[in-house]
């Protein structure tokens, strides 16, 4: 019984140097510039070693241990290296002047002084809240008539929740192309109009609306049958034989049960409507003139995603791009979480 | 006198019910419709039949499938392996994380799982700047590349989607009996047996969820590949491929079309086999999220 515990011990043992040693060669080829082709796969090799070596050691006091550091690693080395590491870098080279590859200087806060100084940007902003406001009302009035409406008792009800729902399956590039295309064709020749919506920046963020609600209401719809369904059906036949007409039924019973339903599906809408820009460049790419406080700005329709995008990778100024980022994260975060203590508030109010 | 009234409105009903359909599903219509046409009859008559046949059809897809910026086969063989590798690992090591973060009730365990949480509120705007020169060190430093490359792509979809789903799974793993564990390591199973034998085949309802979720995401997501891959790179996704495409092809609303077509196809069949398991799991995915 002794013997093969022993030598499973000496096995892993050796299993882990061996992992070691690997790990350390590739990464001493790397910093003695060396370009060995078989480097990452070396590495892949030492690593996978270490982890064995540590699964087959043999114990049983740690080894609960060892399997909850084997099975959290991956995610969470995954996770460091995508999110935290970026945004730790990324909020450190908004107050640089960096270019995407190096930084020159430390320039303290001139980034963030400078776009509220850029007309452009504040326009971003000022359209963005203007278009999360528009679709936060419209996309849940929308979602919620068209619950309404397929918890009724009609024919097809099944194929009628497909169909709403069947355009969130499909990603804003295309769907943007395909409404560019339905706004600079068909509506011309149905309207028998020369001009598309989107040629003019107060229709074309009508336009993106439009497309907006198109995608979304159908999925926000689902949520809201989702919450129908829990209001209890005695409740709704007690207020029929109290007498409340459908209106009645509505506003003082439906609504208020499906208050947490609601707070889930504003903050859907309203994350989801800061963070567009899929179908924003896709359907106008931001242009569209304005003429505002004496400054002639040509993208009218541009929002915040697609303004950072814009600069940082198109005009390649990346630290004061990151630095717009940061902004947006910023409001991102406050706006989410005054969004939620409100639902909150108002929840238990009722 | 009531039931008349009754009938009456749901005929109304039915009726803006139609109406409201045919309007959500005319895009898909015009899409399917004008493939079927040259590029000159689709300007002058884009709605009707007018120009309709099968041989433009043809070769409108024959255009897209061969061009050389779009190459369909390899693009969506592409989407197709990119999607299905992140799945499968966010899958894994999602349920093996979320069971050790809900299992183990310590400080560390509880810091990860509050950093998770907090994680799923920062934009990707923020992150993607220093994300791409990251992968380009690590890349260089690992020698493995992790830009233009498909593993580099699965290994970020696992950074980003990972909050999310180990967020609904450790929803779901609280409500699994801990006795059920505690039988299974009596009767002497290790923990990592607990894990593969006990709880894993029991996430299946809610890896259903998490795998919908996610891959609506990923296979519809646009500024990640087309960052990280390069619009012209030798990896691609359909959606950067579209986008590449339509810069390329302006106004020849035939190929575009036509493209825009393959795009959605392959999500519209999966959504008409699999519908009642998409919806509920995009429902499930809201309310838990």
């Amino acid at each position: 019984m002794k013997t093969p515990s022993a030598s499973k011990q000496v096995m892993s043992i050796l299993l882990m140097i061996a992992g070691v040693a690997l790990v350390i060669w590739s990464l001493a080829m790397d910093i003695k510039g060396s370009d060995v082709s078989y480097r990452g796969a070396t590495l892949v090799l030492g690593a996978v070693g270490i982890i064995a070596g540590l699964y087959f050691y043999p114990t049983i006091k740690h080894h609960r241990t060892i399997i909850n550091i084997i099975f959290l690693f991956p995610l969470l080395f995954a996770f460091a290296v995508t999110v935290i590491i970026p945004l730790v870098l990324g909020i450190g080279y908004s107050f640089t002047d960096w270019d995407g590859i190096r930084v020159k200087n430390v320039i303290g806060v001139s980034n963030y002084t400078r776009m509220f100084t850029q007309a452009s940007f504040l326009w971003s902003i000022f359209i963005t809240f203007l278009f999360v406001v528009f679709n936060m009302i419209l996309v849940n009035l929308v979602a919620f008539l068209l619950a309404l409406l397929c918890t009724s008792r009609i024919k097809g009800l099944g194929f009628f929740r497909a169909a709403y729902f069947l355009p969130n399956l499909i990603g804003g590039i295309v769907l943007g192309y395909i409404w560019n295309f339905i706004f600079s064709n068909v509506v011309t020749e149905l309207l028998k109009t020369q001009y598309s919506m989107l040629a003019d920046t107060k229709t074309a963020f009508m336009a993106i609306i439009i497309v907006y609600i198109w995608q979304y209401a159908g999925y926000i719809m689902l949520i809201y049958i989702t919450g129908l369904n829990t209001i209890p059906g005695d409740v709704l036949e007690a207020s029929a034989i109290d007498g409340a007409n459908p209106l009645q039924t509505l506003f003082e019973i439906k609504i208020p049960m499906i208050a947490p339903t609601i707070t889930i599906c504003t903050f859907l809408t309203l994350t989801s409507a800061f963070k567009q820009f899929d179908v924003n460049l896709a359907l106008t790419n931001g242009t569209g003139s304005v003429d505002i406080f004496d400054n002639y700005l040509t993208n009218g329709t541009e929002m915040l995603a697609l303004n950072i995008y814009n600069t940082a990778v198109i005009k390649n100024e990346y630290a004061f791009g990151e630095a717009k980022a940061v902004l947006f994260f910023i409001i991102l975060a406050c706006v989410s979480i005054l969004q939620v203590r409100i639902s909150n508030k108002k929840e238990v109010e009722l | 006198m009531h039931t008349k009234e009754k009938t009456s409105s749901v005929v109304i009903r039915l009726i803006i019910a139609i109406i409201i359909a045919a309007y959500v599903l005319f895009p898909f219509f015009l899409v399917c419709v004008n493939s079927f046409k040259q590029s000159a009859d689709i300007t002058s008559n884009p709605i009707g039949f007018n120009g309709v046949s099968f041989g433009q059809f043809a070769q409108n897809m024959n255009d897209v499938i061969n061009n050389k910026s779009f190459t369909f086969w390899q693009t969506f063989g592409y989407s197709a392996i990119i999607t299905i590798l992140s799945l499968v690992l966010l899958a894994v090591l999602g349920s093996m994380a979320a069971w050790v973060i809900c299992r183990n009730k310590t400080a560390w365990s509880n810091v990860i799982y509050f950093t998770f949480i907090a994680s799923m509120i920062i934009p990707f705007q923020v992150v993607m700047l220093p994300l791409i020169s990251t992968f380009r060190d690590v890349g260089k430093f690992v020698g493995i590349p992790m830009l233009k490359s498909v593993p580099g792509i699965v290994f970020a979809y696992l950074g980003f989607g990972g909050a999310m789903t180990v967020f609904i799974l450790v929803g779901f793993i609280k409500g699994i009996p801990f006795d059920l564990e505690e039988a299974a390591s009596i009767d002497g199973c290790s923990p990592e047996q607990v894990f593969f034998k006990v709880i894993f085949p029991l996430l299946s309802p809610v890896i259903t969820t998490v795998t919908i979720l996610n891959g609506m995401w990923i296979w519809n997501d646009y500024l990640l590949p087309s960052m990280m891959l390069g619009q012209n790179g030798p990896v691609k996704t359909l959606p950067v491929a579209v986008q590449a495409f339509v810069g390329s092809y302006v106004k020849q609303w035939n190929l575009i079309l036509a493209a825009a077509l393959l795009a959605i196809l392959p999500m519209v069949i999966l959504f008409l086999i699999a519908q009642k398991q998409i919806m509920e799991g995009m429902i499930e995915g809201a309310v838990k999220g």
